[in-house]
């Protein structure tokens, strides 16, 4: 025993410490969930005026409900394609940010704005821009003998909603990345250059492995967000449509509960895709990170 | 002691609003979903209100759609914080009519108050929809509507129709739009809002087609959905040739937003939308002169069209509230059933008068000679004998039935469905809705 250990006398001082962010994970977190879980097993009418206790009844529905299991299918291509195309762009960017010089500064600070964009905002951004009537890229499509027109056609829509999601994402790992890439060792790369391998076989042979740690962590963060945050871009840009085909979890979580106040179903919903995530969070801990080299 | 704190709260608040004579007044709370120019007519009326009288404050709130509007105001009454008064379009009349706890039937507070009322001082259509079996009426008929045509007379010159003749029938609309579109005046033919509404119920209703069983959901919870019939499907099978011809544009889902811009840019000569549209059109329509017609018809299907059907809102008072605010709800209800604020409302929005005596009062001032047009709705939704398909449509969880329809009706446009798969994979997926709202009412 060579370190320092710091012991407080007091017994309750450690409690009271950690006492506000346990209330806070409380009130905000645990609180919320228990009432989610306990409203997926009852029936109530919109008002709340009455319900009744039906087991596993909605959990029963959404299985067999055809809807429900597109809806994990889409949610499934919807979460790799926003976290591959917003990671690869976000590393991509990073790498090449990172043999800049002397402008290096300008343009993290350039490719940092749109993180601050609200997902709502993103999601009319990109809305305007691909309008069928009066946006710049269907205009430009147009050229290329593509006909857009995301209102009707459902991969359109579906594209429009992983461009718009993964955009604001770009930002946030390209931070990260290039955070990464300066803590790689300079000796090492020199050390290869010298060995003679070329730029490409530098980079996946030395700067990729030991950006490891920062590629899981961002992998995880990614699937989260295309999970649930990426509510905003959706509704404000198809809001779930053309007949369902940009209706990902979270956003039938919200359709099912908001608009179609049937709380019951909407709560179990939201408990299956808690449970989801949980679930992919612990498998990415056990197996992805085994492979991880801090 | 919550409710005490409340209005506490509110005492507050209008004593931080207003600046004159703030002790005595009790605020009135009004949710609405009139945006646009029919929401600052509507303003108008409450501030009207306010000036005509110094013991209660009706304080408008826009939420948004009517969608938007009744979520919220469902959201508040589960957490104690709802306005008095609420306007619900007619698709939530199901859903509001089922929650007897929630809602302060207007009848009820008319008496309790003591205000006049009488019911048969409304147009026939309106309390026949918004009655309960018993014949009460349950909510303050405030701004209904009722579909009909707009077209665009200029473009109708420019492709060499006669501007002052609108097409009756289906078979004009499709004649009429080929020649426009032909002729180049204009790039589609028409588009509508409101597939939900015009395109399959209002189709149903005028040509004496049951949307559902049981008097379409009139008589009771277990009624089944049943517009996937012949007429309706033959009705969006036109459509879809119709659209891949250019004939025909698509306005979008639930109300359309596309729509009215598409008719006020002259993109498509004609559109059908809500007789409430009228101020907008007008509003909008600065470049050319516009038509009114009532909507057409399948002449081979029925030769006499049926009544078109109510849509709109009205005006729901919510449990929970104080004496004071009720009573206030009470006077301000009184005010807006008079005559003359009805047939300003109407004359101005579109939507239909309300009360008999607004209509006559319109006719005494020679508004329908003046106005050409402006009694195409109210000529349609009286027409003829009503049937009971053809008095209005009244079903639980209906919004989501609406986003069903719209839902399939994106499907068949795209492609991927025909008129007839779409409409039957409507009315199964309706029929499920209809079963779960039967049970959670069924208590």
């Amino acid at each position: 025993m060579e370190t320092k250990r710091t012991t407080f006398p007091s017994k309750t001082l450690p409690y009271a410490l950690v006492m506000p962010q346990l209330l806070i994970t409380l009130v905000f977190f645990i609180w919320p969930t228990w009432q989610a879980v306990q409203s997926s097993f009852l029936r109530e009418d919109p008002f709340g005026l009455a319900s009744t206790f039906v087991g596993l009844l909605h959990y029963q529905r959404l299985f067999q409900d055809p809807l429900y299991l597109d809806a994990i299918g889409r949610t499934a291509l919807f979460a790799v394609a926003v976290t591959v195309l917003s990671m690869g762009m976000g590393l991509l960017l990073a790498v090449a940010v990172s043999r800049l010089v002397r402008s290096a500064n300008a343009y993290s600070t350039l490719l940092l704005w749109p993180y601050a964009v609200a997902p709502v905002v993103a999601g009319i951004l990109w809305w305007f821009m691909f309008n069928s009537s009066s946006g710049i890229l269907p205009y430009m499509l147009s050229f290329f003998g593509v006909d857009w027109n995301h209102k009707l056609n459902g991969t359109q829509a579906m594209i429009l909603v992983i461009v718009a999601a993964s955009w604001k994402q770009v930002s946030y790992n390209f931070l990260f990345f290039l955070a990464g890439l300066q803590s790689v060792p300079q000796s090492l790369t020199e050390a290869a250059a010298i060995d003679g391998a070329g730029p490409v076989k530098r980079f996946f042979t030395i700067v990729l492995p030991l950006l490891s740690p920062t590629t899981f962590f961002l992998f995880i963060v990614n699937v989260n967000y295309t999970m649930f945050d990426t509510f905003g871009t959706i509704d404000a840009t198809t809001q779930g449509g053309p007949n369902q085909a940009t209706n990902i979890l979270v956003y039938k979580v919200y359709a099912d509960g908001f608009i179609g106040l049937n709380l019951g179903s909407s709560s179990a919903q939201s408990v299956v895709l808690m449970l989801f995530v949980i679930g992919l969070t612990f498998l990415q801990f056990r197996y992805v990170e085994r492979r991880v080299q801090y | 002691m919550k409710n005490l704190n409340g209005v506490a709260g509110l005492a507050a608040l209008s004593l931080m609003l207003s600046t004159s004579a703030a002790f005595a007044q009790t605020e009135v709370t009004w949710w609405h979903a009139m945006g646009g120019e029919l929401g600052t007519k509507l303003e108008e009326i409450a501030a009207n209100f306010n000036a005509s009288q110094s013991d209660y404050v009706v304080t408008p709130v826009y939420k948004g759609t009517y969608a938007e509007t009744l979520t919220s105001a469902i959201a508040a009454f589960r957490a104690n914080e709802q306005p008095a008064i609420v306007q619900v379009f007619e698709v939530g009349t199901g859903t509001m009519m089922a929650a007897k706890g929630a809602v302060y039937p207007v009848y009820q507070l008319m008496a309790d108050q003591g205000e006049p009322w009488d019911p048969s001082g409304f147009l026939a259509p309106v309390t026949g929809y918004y009655s309960d079996p018993e014949g009460n009426i349950l909510s303050l008929p405030f701004n209904s509507s009722t579909p009909i045509l707009y077209y665009n007379k200029s473009v109708f010159e420019k492709a060499g129709l006669d501007p002052e003749v609108a097409p009756k029938t289906w078979a004009d609309v499709e004649a009429f739009s080929k020649q426009i579109v032909e002729s180049g005046a204009a790039t589609c033919g028409f588009t509508t809002g409101w597939v939900t509404w015009i395109q399959t119920e209002n189709l149903s209703a005028i040509h004496d087609q049951p949307f559902g069983t049981k008097e379409n959901g009139f008589a009771g919870f277990d009624t089944e959905f049943t517009f996937n019939g012949e007429v309706q499907a033959r009705h969006w099978n036109n459509l879809k040739a119709w659209s891949d011809a250019g004939l025909f544009k698509y306005g979008g889902p639930e109300g359309g937003a596309d729509a009215g811009p598409l008719f006020y840019t002259q993109e498509c000569a004609m559109v059908m939308n809500s007789s409430a549209s009228r101020a907008g059109v007008i509003n909008n329509a600065k470049d050319f002169e516009v038509g009114f017609a009532p909507l057409p018809y399948y002449d081979d299907v029925i030769a006499e069209p049926k009544n078109s059907i109510i849509g709109g809102a009205t005006l729901w008072v919510l449990n929970g509230k104080s004496t004071e605010e009720y009573a206030g709800a009470a006077k301000f209800f009184t005010y807006l059933s008079q005559p003359e604020v009805q047939a300003a409302w109407h004359q101005f929005t579109g939507y239909l008068p309300i009360t008999n005596a607004a209509y006559e009062l319109g006719q005494s001032q020679d508004y329908y000679a003046q106005n050409p047009g402006s009694d195409v709705a109210i000529n349609q939704i009286t027409r003829g004998t009503p049937t009971a398909n053809s008095k209005g449509v009244r079903f639980g969880n209906f919004t989501q039935v609406r986003n069903v329809v719209d839902e399939e009706f994106q499907a068949l446009l795209s492609g991927s469905k025909t008129a007839q798969e779409a409409l039957d994979s409507a009315v199964s997926r309706g029929n499920q809705l209809l079963r779960d709202f039967e049970a959670s009412n069924a208590q």
